[in-house]
């Protein structure tokens, strides 16, 4: 299910529109996909007009648009799109945060993310140029999707020409299993450091076994630190272009209150970030 | 096999540590039973207090060289606890003071195993400051009067400070010659104590001075009892009080209070004052260990709270670390706990031995030893490094100061935090940071190329210094590692202060500590530990205090010969030539090193252009060179091949080198003078040296590693490996 046939974008006239638009064509093309856009409201020729000319703009479409215009909940309207249309990719753009240059995911956004039964890109600079992908991070989590989720990576890299992944992998501090209180603790810790950085490392090469990446450039990195968050942090001090991450097993309330995993990613996007799912 | 080494080690040191702790139960007996007086309790309890904790934490403690006993900073709030619970029967408030110190060692046991020790770091360092200052005062009022001889002067902390002329003028008047003898002994030991550093004479200095303060005293004594017509001046009530019988007299924790407020204020206050004492000193006294050990703090908690319970069941004061008796022990060639044991040995030696002679100690000798320490710990001068550091840190430092003398500790010390916080709030004008960022994590910490990158966002204070700390606990000392504040907004004098330990224990230790990504802040002072907040970036400042890092280029700039400007304010003309700043717009230049030829600098671009804009801060290399060189990249890890497919560059073999063709990507137009100019020598250089990206254009050579600041030891090894580049381009 690797392949990514159907682009699904959400249409508010927003000033963002134009990037958002070329910046969907654009990954429609990569992928060789097609593009559906669903706008949240009446249909009127105004609108429609505003949309063709922004189409005319950008690159040509390799395949075919599609435009539904459905109003109501724009979160019920847009998941309900996503499965009748059995959609591979939703994009989403982000918001930023006023002066600072840092960016979160609106309330509908993340309930769509929360939701979406396909995978979600959230964009955090649509750009009317192109700015080339040159380094991609993808987590490399102990978790039985981990493996699809490295795939969706390589494919995306592959279909980005991006020639640098590098594949993190988060160790939660409990696994150590040992705190550094004086210097034999330390020594303990460091051992034991040294032993799950090597079995993550043979687990994560196994499942690259499978795949082929001759242009790429692999790296593993471990990572002692709270899950969800220190890949983010991480991808932002690294300055990669995108983050690609599981989709979160299953999100309660408390959750909300008490964020981890993905929601850290949420509320601070580091740069634009791929949900599989 | 080591296992049995270091029993052999430690028989093998066994005689100097004898040696160290009983230098240290010198110190410890007349220091024991001052404490304990000005504490308000019986002078015996200080020393059952230091009798039982060398025993207990030499046995079960987790630190090394410290050596424990009733501690300073506790005067102030057991004498409170003393008062108030005993309603004005002092033995009566004793006892319920003992109960109380019973359960502040169960909770210091319960804190121990919660690994709550790092508690202490969730206060600022000024506002610590502060209140040891207000201690010391506390103690340095009360005691003045009882030097003078005066055992009834009576009041708050202010008022018995404003007492000490009349107290002195009463002194010097009086008619009674019990009291006039007794401070005049009490001036002259507080002479001792103030010139006994002063005085370089070896045998003289082979008693410490608060021992020779006891020594000379029951020596006046004697010379009244064996040579003098006349009786011995002083009268019983201003002698210390020993009970008759040591051995079998303890007094015993009366629990009739446990349920008041008063009480539970009392557990409270001690509790916060043992475990904060005890956490300075260790962390201090681990500076001073020769042999460089870190101290298992939770289990030294642990163990001082035990200890705590059996000398408050004993009728002993609290146990805490101290860090007077502590270096003395260091400096007495103490290297393991047995020296701690040792001095709780002798002292029940000294007990039981010199009781009746210990009972002739006048005591305003004893309170004039406090006096000093008193005076010690509020000395002047502590205040003006305080003031040094910044002004705000005064602020943080007198407010806590003032609300403690004048209210109490903990009322004080919770002053100290709010103003601390709400100075934070000034400086920034921006509550929402700290509000929306102190529950997140906010430290990142991965090996690249085995150096340590510890990377702090948001923001980095005394609120979350617990997340950053407990990941730097974690590198070995002997490694490299690289702190990274670039992400964060604003970092306070607590964490600078305590950067500052941690590159001095890396040091120490073999290993290399540094920070990066505050050259661009803004700091109050010069102080390198002064709080510093980053500045957007449209301020340049052109003057400004150096950071540690600066100060260090500067210094490398000196011994490499190059020029060095921290606010260089050159643009860098040739810089957008590169194929690199094609796409990037360039900011601002600054740190700039440079020589003729050579220019190491760091460099604040952007990527992208409105909300896609990415602010990026490196450290690079530029060489002019006298060849012309032909424009290629070289880098390992391709990360420009995309980007100059555009510019019609593609990547080139090198023949005879699959090595190397291997393992960089070399990308240019002009095939053939890439070729000629890439030599088999330079090939070779390339091949057994760091990788670096390197860039050629016909403005010379762009060399850096990573696309952040450099540490200023990356600094160094990048500018050596430019100029022997250079050397090695010019040669061809």
């Amino acid at each position: 299910m690797n392949k990514v046939n159907k682009i699904l974008i959400g249409i508010a006239f927003s000033p963002n529109l134009k990037a958002n638009i070329f910046e969907a064509v654009r990954m429609a093309n990569m992928f060789d996909a097609q593009l559906i856009g669903v706008h949240v409201g009446d249909e009127n020729d105004e609108k429609k007009e505003s949309l063709r000319a922004l189409l005319d703009e950008a690159e040509t479409l390799i395949n075919s648009f599609k435009i539904i215009w459905k109003a109501g909940d724009p979160v019920k309207v847009i998941l309900d799109t996503c499965t009748n249309e059995s959609i591979d990719l939703l994009i989403l753009g982000a918001l930023q945060q006023e002066k600072i240059l840092k960016y979160y995911v609106g309330s509908i956004a993340r309930i769509l993310t929360r939701k979406a039964p396909c995978s979600v890109l959230l964009m955090i600079k649509p750009s009317i140029v192109r700015v080339a992908c040159k380094h991609i991070v993808v987590n490399g989590l102990h978790n039985k999707k981990t493996e699809e989720t490295i795939k969706m990576a390589f494919n995306f890299s592959n279909q980005l020409s991006c020639k640098r992944i590098t594949i993190v992998e988060e160790i939660s501090q409990s696994e150590l299993q040992i705190k550094v209180n004086d210097d034999r603790t330390l020594r303990k810790s460091t051992i034991i450091k040294e032993r799950i950085k090597n079995r993550e490392d043979k687990r994560v090469k196994n499942i690259l076994k499978e795949i082929n990446y001759d242009n790429i450039t692999v790296k593993t990195q471990s990572i002692f630190g709270r899950r969800g968050y220190s890949i983010g942090h991480y991808a932002k001090v690294k300055r990669a272009d995108l983050l690609v991450m599981n989709a979160p097993d299953k999100i309660r309330f408390i959750d909300r209150i008490f964020p981890h995993d993905i929601e850290y990613i949420l509320s601070e996007l580091p740069t634009d970030v791929l949900i599989v799912k | 096999m080591n296992k049995k080494n270091t029993f052999k080690t430690f028989l093998g040191e066994l005689p100097k540590n004898l040696f160290s702790g009983f230098v240290v139960s010198l110190i410890a007996l007349p220091l024991g039973l001052g404490l304990a007086l000005a504490s308000g309790a019986p002078p015996i309890s200080g020393i059952i207090a230091a009798i039982v904790g060398g025993v207990i934490t030499s046995v079960i403690g987790g630190s090394n060289v410290t050596i424990t006993g009733p501690g300073n900073g506790l005067v102030v709030v057991i004498l409170a606890s003393i008062t108030t619970l005993g309603n004005g029967d002092m033995y009566q408030g004793y006892l319920f003071t003992l109960a109380a110190i019973v359960f502040s060692g169960i909770i210091m046991v319960i804190l121990g195993f919660l690994r709550m020790g790092s508690l202490g770091d969730f206060f600022p360092s000024s506002a610590i400051q502060g209140m040891l200052a207000a201690i010391g005062i506390g103690i340095f009022a009360k005691q003045v009067h009882v030097m003078f001889g005066d055992l009834d002067a009576k009041g708050s902390i202010i008022e018995l400070l404003i007492q000490i002329p009349q107290g002195f003028f009463n002194f010097l008047k009086t008619d009674n010659t019990s009291i006039f003898y007794a401070g005049l002994i009490g001036i002259v030991s507080l002479l001792i104590m103030i010139f006994y550093s002063k005085i370089r004479n070896r045998y003289f200095q082979l008693i410490p001075a608060p021992m020779w303060i006891v020594v000379l005293s029951i020596g006046m004594y004697y010379y009244f009892e064996i040579f003098s017509n006349t009786s011995y001046p002083i009268d019983q009530n201003l002698l210390i009080e020993l009970p008759n019988d040591i051995l079998s007299n303890f007094a015993f924790p009366d629990f009739g209070m446990i349920y008041e407020f008063n009480f539970i204020n009392a557990v409270i206050s001690i509790t916060l004052i043992a475990s904060i004492e005890s956490l300075l000193s260790i962390k201090a006294v681990d500076k001073l260990d020769p042999l460089k050990r870190r101290s298992n703090i939770n289990k030294d908690i642990r163990a001082l709270g035990l200890a705590t319970i059996i000398s408050g069941f004993l009728g002993g004061l609290n146990v805490v670390t101290v860090i007077a008796r502590s270096s003395v022990n260091v400096n007495n060639k103490g290297s393991n706990r047995s020296a701690n044991f040792f001095h709780a040995g002798f002292l029940i030696l000294f007990i039981l031995l010199f009781a009746s002679e210990l009972k002739k100690i006048p005591l305003p000798a004893l309170a004039a030893i406090l006096v000093y320490t008193g005076y010690k710990l509020a000395s002047p001068e502590n205040l003006k490094k305080v003031f040094s550091i910044g002004s705000e840190q005064l602020i943080i430092f007198l407010v806590t100061l003032i609300v403690t003398i004048s209210t109490s500790l903990i009322t004080g010390i919770l002053a100290g935090i709010i103003i601390t916080f709400i100075i934070h709030i000034i400086i920034n004008k921006d509550v929402l940071l700290f509000i929306k960022n102190l529950l997140k994590p906010n430290v990142l910490m991965f090996t690249e190329d085995n150096i340590y990158y510890v990377s702090v966002k948001n923001f980095s204070s005394f609120l979350n210094f617990t997340k950053l700390k407990s990941k730097l606990n974690q590198i070995p000392e002997t490694e490299e590692a690289i702190v990274d504040f670039s992400l964060c907004d604003f970092v306070d004098h607590s964490v600078m202060e305590n950067m500052s330990n941690y590159a001095e224990a890396f040091t120490r230790q073999g290993g290399h500590f540094e920070v990066i990504g505050l050259d661009d802040s803004k700091s109050g002072s010069e102080h390198p530990f002064a709080l510093r907040k980053i500045l957007p970036k449209q301020i340049i400042p052109k003057q400004g205090v150096l950071t540690k890092r600066q100060k260090n280029i500067q210094q490398i700039s000196e011994e490499m010969h190059y020029h060095y400007d921290a606010f260089s304010d050159i643009e860098m003309k040739e810089l957008p030539v590169f194929e690199y700043f094609k796409t990037r717009t360039i900011d601002k230049v600054s740190n700039v090193l440079s020589t003729d030829n050579c220019t190491v600098f760091d460099v604040q671009f952007s990527e992208g252009e409105l909300i896609a804009k990415q602010v990026i801060k490196a450290t690079m290399f530029h060489l002019h060179t006298k060849k012309e060189i032909p424009n290629f990249t070289l880098d390992k890890e391709g990360l420009f091949e995309y980007l100059y497919h555009f510019a019609g560059f593609k990547d080139i073999d090198i023949d005879n080198h699959p090595d190397f063709s291997k393992r960089f990507y070399l990308l240019g137009k002009d095939e053939k003078k890439i070729r000629a100019f890439f030599t088999d020598e330079l090939i070779l250089f390339l091949e057994s040296n760091k990788e670096y990206y390197i860039e050629g254009s016909k403005v010379g050579l762009l060399i850096f590693s990573n696309e952040r600041l450099a540490s200023v030891k990356e600094m160094k090894a990048l500018s050596y490996f430019g100029s022997s580049l250079l050397k090695i381009i010019e040669k061809c």
